[in-house]
């Protein structure tokens, strides 16, 4: 590219000005990344949820519990290959503002069923032997400074104590990875086993089983045998996959998740538009030094592409330091505790990029396609 | 007065070149309206919740639960109880009795209108005295549920956001199939969200035994709720928990308003910056395009506080404009916009409209100012500082 020092140069002719449209562009994308990445976190779980994994849970709602008997009489219908039941326990550290998922399963069912979640063999071996030890995710480990071999007292509002203890102690046995991007590490997983012997209302009850399918094109068939198993009893079931599951939670939070995004991207577009039009402007002021290059012999066609690589220029720089720095915002900073875990998806990153070098295109066209036609008499006269 | 007279020739002289630099003015004045935009329909929100959650506590009602809970989800109380609770001191009584209501508060799956997906919305059982206690609660249409009948009232907000619950049809949860037969509002509370029904009818339907969850007591003044609370925690039959419906209720939105609040305003902020870029961008071509004829004012004698004071006058007025778009758009877009979201403390649908209110407006106002400030600070030291010769001689 040997027109690029021409490129370069015309940008430093009013650094100022470049620099600040760079920096809203920058701004318009790093806003950008943070809400792709804050949407994610919202739909939380909808993208990871496995197409051969269903929920059951009480038909009634989430919070009504259903007989642990069910694990069997499920694990009975055709087609089902595991399942696992799980609890909502409401673990607190310490302090009510420590609060994080904390879930009850049986270890041998759990691992069977959530394949994503990685634990070294000895860990794993440690957890089936050990009745109060928990399994943490490594978000969690992290936040409180826990280590493997710790023992940390939860309280739980909705369980109480165990009896004849102030605090439910677990021993820490080992932490996971979860192999899918975006997938949960903060859960605080523990057994079954000692949750039904300690807690003092409700025994026998659990609060919903997910079961892994053989095939998930049987899925929905299965739901619904599932359904029938159990109509007509006390404790209806109501089983659907994963992802349906895991959407309705996002859509509970609904409107103002919507709003937000709506909002922002009507103004990450009015940016747009204020760093484009500021481009285009760049352009214009410089009639007369296009006036020469023509003059000089530079082709139609290379004053239009020369323009086009300007404005590129700045839409891909702002564009791509604003991903840049929304990516390393969500993976290194440390978040408050009200704000759902955020998660950027390569898919927005690409997107992302793909409108900065729309930007680009489009700012820089009408000016480029002016700058083309202009005609060398013209252009001189001007001033 | 030579000071004030020049400045007001040569704002009014900046201001009036506004139109030769309308495309650029435009759009920073658009920049700015999208910020005040999103900065007050994001706290619109969240004042609509905490405006929901506050319009339900009257200062004079208390509602107790079991101590050691935080909502009415993890709550417990037996009949004996909240009997003990009703006999407490210091709340007030009609012909039939103590005004207290034992409440039981549970959840069931309704279809979003909006979405036509499921929501839980919390289906509240209440006893013979609740409407007393409440005092604010009206039937817009149809009638109170009758006790001991399948029967439920629904609150408007959630009559307008939940599908199928009009007056005359039923909604089946589990085994139990209920007649919808009245809908209610509450002064614009939390109530209007929920779905009411008798608790009798609700603890056997629910294998509640005959437990509660909550206790809600109107006092007999505003001023009697430490004699209330003290009344329940030298009874050594009770362990309880007890707060003013007014404190309940905003402890119980911190969690959701806090989270929109920091949303909102972080957004805000970073969208600042790229306004104020834009502004500094708008300002520093307009000083520029402005070379000659600010160097001229200068030669003819007008000091650097004018020049100063025009550009950054140029700025606020260009910013104001985008301000009050920016906040009038967002009042009308917003304002009393219908919505529902999930209250986290309780697990359940709450139902609210946005809430545009005149302090949120005026800080719209004000953050416009203060970036059409900041905006034209340096343009106007730049053009202060115009070597006057140089500037003159040029272009």
């Amino acid at each position: 590219m040997k027109f690029l020092s021409l490129v370069i140069a015309s940008l430093k002719r009013k650094k100022l000005r470049t620099v600040l449209t760079i920096l809203s562009a920058f701004i318009a994308f790093l806003l950008f990344g943070l809400l792709c990445a804050l949407r994610e976190g919202l739909m939380g779980g909808v993208n990871i949820a496995d197409a051969d994994r269903l929920i059951v849970r009480n038909k009634v709602t989430l919070i009504q519990p259903l007989p642990e008997s069910y694990e069997a009489r499920i694990s009975r219908i055709p087609g089902v290959d595991a399942v696992a039941v799980s609890s909502w326990f409401g673990g607190i550290y310490q302090d009510p503002k420590n609060f994080f998922a904390t879930i009850p399963v049986k270890p041998e069912t759990f691992l069977d069923v959530y394949r994503e979640f990685k634990v070294p063999e000895d860990q794993k071996q440690a957890w089936l032997h050990t009745r109060n030890g928990a399994l943490v995710g490594p978000a969690t480990m992290k936040r409180f400074g826990w280590k493997i071999g710790d023992t940390v007292p939860l309280t739980s509002p909705i369980w109480g104590q165990p009896k004849d203890q102030s605090a439910w102690d677990f021993q820490i046995v080992g932490s996971y990875e979860v192999t899918k991007k975006g997938g949960d590490n903060s859960t605080f997983y523990f057994r079954h086993d000692y949750f039904d012997e300690g807690k003092v209302k409700r025994k026998g009850l659990i609060g919903w089983t997910t079961v892994r399918v053989k095939n998930p094109d049987q899925a929905a068939a299965i739901a619904k045998a599932i359904d029938t198993e159990f109509e007509n009893s006390p404790y209806e079931t109501k089983a659907e996959p994963e992802g349906a599951f895991a959407a309705s939670f996002a859509q509970q939070i609904g409107d103002v998740g919507k709003i937000i995004t709506g909002v922002v991207s009507a103004v990450f577009f009015t940016i747009l538009l204020v760093a484009g039009n500021t481009m285009s402007q760049a352009v214009r002021e410089r009639t007369e030094e296009i006036g020469v290059l023509k003059a000089m012999g530079f082709t139609n066609g290379l004053v239009l592409v020369l323009v086009l690589m300007e404005s590129l220029f700045i839409a891909l720089v702002g564009g791509f330091l604003g991903l840049g720095l929304a990516w390393l915002f969500v993976a290194k900073a440390p978040m408050p505790s009200t704000i759902p875990p955020l998660n950027l998806l390569n898919r927005d990153l690409i997107t992302g990029a793909l409108i900065a070098v729309a930007l680009g295109l489009i700012a820089g066209a009408m000016p480029a396609i002016q700058a083309m036609r202009l005609q060398i008499a013209t252009a001189l006269r001007k001033n | 007065m030579n000071w004030l007279s020049q400045i007001f020739a040569i704002v009014s002289f900046s201001l009036r070149s506004i139109p030769q630099r309308l495309g650029s003015s435009i759009t920073a004045a658009i920049g700015i309206a999208g910020v005040v935009l999103v900065l007050t329909g994001v706290l619109a929100i969240a004042e609509g919740i905490k405006k929901t959650l506050t319009a339900t506590g009257a200062p004079d009602i208390a509602v107790v639960l079991r101590s050691g809970s935080d909502s009415e989800m993890n709550s417990g109380l037996s009949r004996e109880e909240t009997r003990l609770i009703a006999d407490s001191q210091g709340i007030a009584r009609n012909d039939h009795g103590p005004l207290a209501s034992a409440e039981l508060f549970v959840i069931v799956d309704l279809n979003k209108r909006s979405t036509d997906t499921p929501a839980n919305v919390p289906l509240r059982g209440v006893g013979a005295a609740s409407f007393d206690v409440r005092g604010n609660i009206e039937m817009v249409e149809g009638r109170r549920f009758e006790s001991g009948k399948n029967e439920v009232i629904v609150g408007a907000g959630a009559a307008r956001a939940f599908g199928g619950t009009e007056v005359g049809k039923s909604i089946k949860i589990g085994q139990n199939t209920w007649q919808i037969v009245g809908i209610f509002t509450a002064g614009g509370g939390i109530a209007e969200s929920e779905i009411w029904t008798d608790a009798a009818v609700l603890q056997p339907a629910y294998n509640r035994g005959d437990t509660f969850q909550s206790v809600y007591a109107k006092l007999n003044s505003s001023g009697s709720f430490n004699q209330f609370k003290d009344a329940l925690t030298t009874n050594p039959q009770l362990n309880t928990l007890v707060k003013p419906l007014s404190e309940f209720y905003a402890d119980q939105s911190t969690q959701v308003t806090e989270f929109i609040t920091t949303i909102g305003v972080f957004i805000s902020v970073l969208m600042a910056c790229g306004a104020l870029f834009g502004a500094l961008n708008t300002m520093y071509g307009a000083v520029s395009s402005r070379t000659r004829e600010i160097s001229t004012l200068r030669a003819l004698g007008f000091g650097t506080l004018p020049v100063i004071i025009s550009v950054l006058a140029e700025s606020v007025v260009l910013a104001l404009i985008g301000g009050v778009i920016g906040a009038g758009v967002a009042w009308f877009a917003f304002d009393g916009f219908q919505a529902s979201t999930l209250n986290w403390a309780t697990f359940s649908q709450i139902t609210f409209a946005f809430a545009v209110t005149p302090k949120l407006l005026v800080q719209a106002i004000v953050w416009s100012a203060v970036l059409g400030l900041l905006g034209g600070l340096f343009p106007a030291i730049r053009a202060a500082r115009l070597p006057i010769a140089t500037a003159l001689r040029d272009s």
